[in-house]
């Protein structure tokens, strides 16, 4: 019999572990996938939907929402003064326009539809009496792909994806190994203790490149996302995320006793990039003093470099910084999780 | 080379400042032979091995294993060690033929995967996911996973204890096996039919500390001393027999004799020369035929008991 290297068998027998818990596929691949189908669907992007407006009943009125049904624009309806009055209230249109020879917008300032429809429905009134704008004007519509938030959110999800399969994938495996005294049975043997910690790396890595190309065919066939820049950088990006929870995953198990607390420990980690990280939202949001920490978070490099890559382009300049900060995080926490590793 | 495969002297093992797991112990197993670690739980078997095992580190004391230290190497030790846990969990959803195949990966040389099967006869399971394994598989298997390194020296921690029958003889003869190509085992078990049946020699551990130590034959004797031979009369339970004590003890091979609630006991150095006498002895009484007769020999929990006053599963 010819022995094969033991670190490659570590690494395939993990793969296949992996592949043989059904609900661990499931939170890889369906979970981001059913996912994304959900906030496609809710986010998807729908022709611009008409101003309501109302037209207070009264001389002039017809000519009024004859004018303003003419745009296309703008669904204008007759109504009585109190009606008018609670059609705006509740929300139902935007502005009631009270014919006249001063013409009175009743428009609610803190809604921003409503500030719209003041400009659009003045704007067109104005044009119907007459009105000759000095400047000729042209415009150019864009709805590119790149910009729709489905093209935000892909790449978010990939990243969560990346972090939490590398932090159970990992830390809990092993917390478990060590609970069943499994790591303590690999230790009899002449196994490298190097090669037993590297075959995780080394599984997360293999993962990742069934990983990211199925989840970005995915984006693909739904909803035509295509990568503005290089396949390969986007793949160095991963790849370094990866890494970087990888190694944040070997060092939340390097020393928990059960699975317990290595649950606690890893939600405690993983919770502030949930937020923080922007998966489902921009971090930008955030207010100003908090963006340092927020962009040093290894999540928010992760899904801000590629979304860099994906939606606009970038080249590697433009990432080095996110991929500065995930291969310093996975230097770190693999060399301190050597450290400190607890066999027994 | 050495002709001790393991020799340890004045192992101590410390845990915090409480606990005193094993109390300056010596031992000298010799290669080639089968030993056993006999005592109850708690006894400090599992940190003694797990010392020679070079799974934990001794508070003090010295530790050779098959000539070597662990502190210098260990690498070339682990090669020719081959080790089952007390309890070994193995990957839940890797088949038999996967595991042993990774754990065969570790070792330089070693005995292909086919052959540990049929020494564990698990061939039929090849292809089974080790969660589907019976609790007797699952201990055969980790037996496999330590022989697939063909080792010279094999370390097994309690390994039929809550063994259906069938795995303990197939365990049982693995030994055998083992012991018939010289190679040695060093094994712990509170089943003292086991010991008596595998070992050549065995250490009794009580406390931290090896308390008795031979053959087990000749722990019995030189403790408990003999075989031991049960009769009782034919007749009512209670009624006078018309034996005597003396008569009973002054029969060639008989070393002493006492009551038992129904019949009598003789403790005898030759079984042969004493049942004979015996059987003529109650002829001549007209006391044939018996309502019973039986011999047992004297065990090692016997040994035990009449070392610490107390029984080994307490």
């Amino acid at each position: 019999m010819t022995s094969r290297s033991p670190l490659l068998l570590l690494t395939v027998a993990r793969l296949k572990l992996f592949f043989r818990e059904p609900s661990a596929v499931f939170w890889s691949f369906g979970f981001p996938i059913l996912l994304s189908i959900a906030l496609g669907i809710a986010f998807r992007d729908k022709p611009p939907e008409p101003i309501a407006a109302a037209v207070q009943a009264g001389p002039g009125a017809e000519r009024v929402v004859a004018s303003l049904e003419a745009s296309g624009q703008v669904k204008a309806r007759p109504l009585e003064a109190d009606a008018a009055k609670s059609a705006l209230r509740t929300g139902k249109v935007a502005i009631v326009v009270r014919p006249g020879a001063t013409r009175t917008y009743a428009f609610d300032p803190t809604r921003p539809e409503s500030r719209l429809a003041r400009t659009v429905v003045d704007d067109l009134l104005q044009r119907a009496d007459g009105r000759v704008d000095p400047t000729p004007v042209a415009e150019a519509k864009l709805t590119e792909p790149g910009s729709r938030y489905i093209d935000f959110l892909l790449p978010g999800l990939i990243g969560l994806n990346i972090m939490s399969s590398g932090m159970w994938g990992i830390g809990y495996v092993i917390v478990e190994d060590r609970t069943r005294k499994l790591l303590k049975r690999m230790l009899a043997m002449p196994m490298k203790r190097s090669h037993f910690l590297l075959s995780f790396v080394f599984m997360r890595v293999l993962f990742l490149a069934i990983e990211l190309p199925v989840l970005m065919l995915f984006g693909w066939l739904a909803f035509s996302i295509t990568i503005r820049g290089s396949l390969l950088l986007l793949g160095l990006i991963a790849l370094l995320g990866a890494f970087a929870f990888a190694g944040l995953g070997l060092l939340v198990a390097s020393r928990a006793r059960n699975t317990q607390t290595v649950g606690g420990l890893m939600n405690l980690v993983m919770m502030p990039m949930y937020v923080l990280s922007g998966v489902f939202f921009s971090s930008a949001n955030f207010p100003e003093p908090m963006q340092p920490f927020i962009k040093a978070l290894p999540l928010t490099a992760l899904n801000d470099g590629m979304r860099a890559v994906i939606n606009e382009g970038a080249g590697f300049a433009a990432v080095a910084p996110q991929a500065g900060i995930l291969a310093a995080t996975a230097l770190v926490t693999f060399v301190a999780a050597v450290k400190l590793f607890r066999w027994s | 080379m050495t002709d001790l495969a393991i020799h340890c002297r004045q192992l101590v093992k410390r845990y915090g400042t409480e606990v005193l797991a094993v109390d300056g112990l010596d031992l000298e197993v010799k290669r080639g032979e089968c030993f056993g670690l006999l005592g109850p739980n708690g006894a400090g078997k599992t940190t003694t091995v797990e010392i020679l095992e070079g799974l934990l580190e001794p508070t003090a004391g010295e530790v050779e294993v098959l000539g070597m230290h662990w502190a210098q190497d260990a690498d070339r030790l682990r090669e020719r060690l081959g080790i089952t846990l007390q309890q070994t969990w193995l990957y839940d959803r890797l088949t038999v033929r996967e595991l042993l195949e990774l754990f065969r990966a570790f070792f330089p040389k070693g005995r292909t995967v086919d052959e540990v099967l049929g020494l564990v006869s698990l061939e039929e399971k090849r292809n089974a996911w080790f969660e589907k394994l019976s609790g007797g598989q699952k201990q055969r298997l980790a037996v496999a996973c330590a022989l697939v390194g063909d080792p010279e020296l094999l370390f097994l921690d309690e390994p039929t204890t809550g063994l259906d029958p069938q795995s303990r003889r197939q365990l049982w003869d693995v030994v055998s096996d083992m012991k018939a190509e010289g190679r040695t085992v060093l094994l712990t078990t509170h089943y003292m039919d086991e010991a008596e049946r595998l070992c050549d020699r065995v250490a009794i551990i009580d406390r931290g500390k090896v308390i008795a130590q031979g053959t087990p034959r000749e722990l019995i004797t030189r403790v408990v001393g003999q075989e031991v031979v049960e009769f009782a009369p034919p007749g009512e339970v209670g009624k006078s027999d018309g034996l005597d004590e003396p008569a009973l003890v002054a029969l060639p091979g008989v070393l002493g004799a006492r009551h038992v609630p129904d019949g009598w006991a003789l403790t005898v150095d030759r079984a042969h020369v004493a049942i004979p006498a015996l059987l003529a002895h109650l002829e001549a009484k007209g006391l044939l035929p018996l309502a019973r007769l039986s011999t047992h020999s004297a065990t090692l929990e016997d040994v035990f008991v009449t070392l610490t006053g107390r029984n080994l599963r307490d």
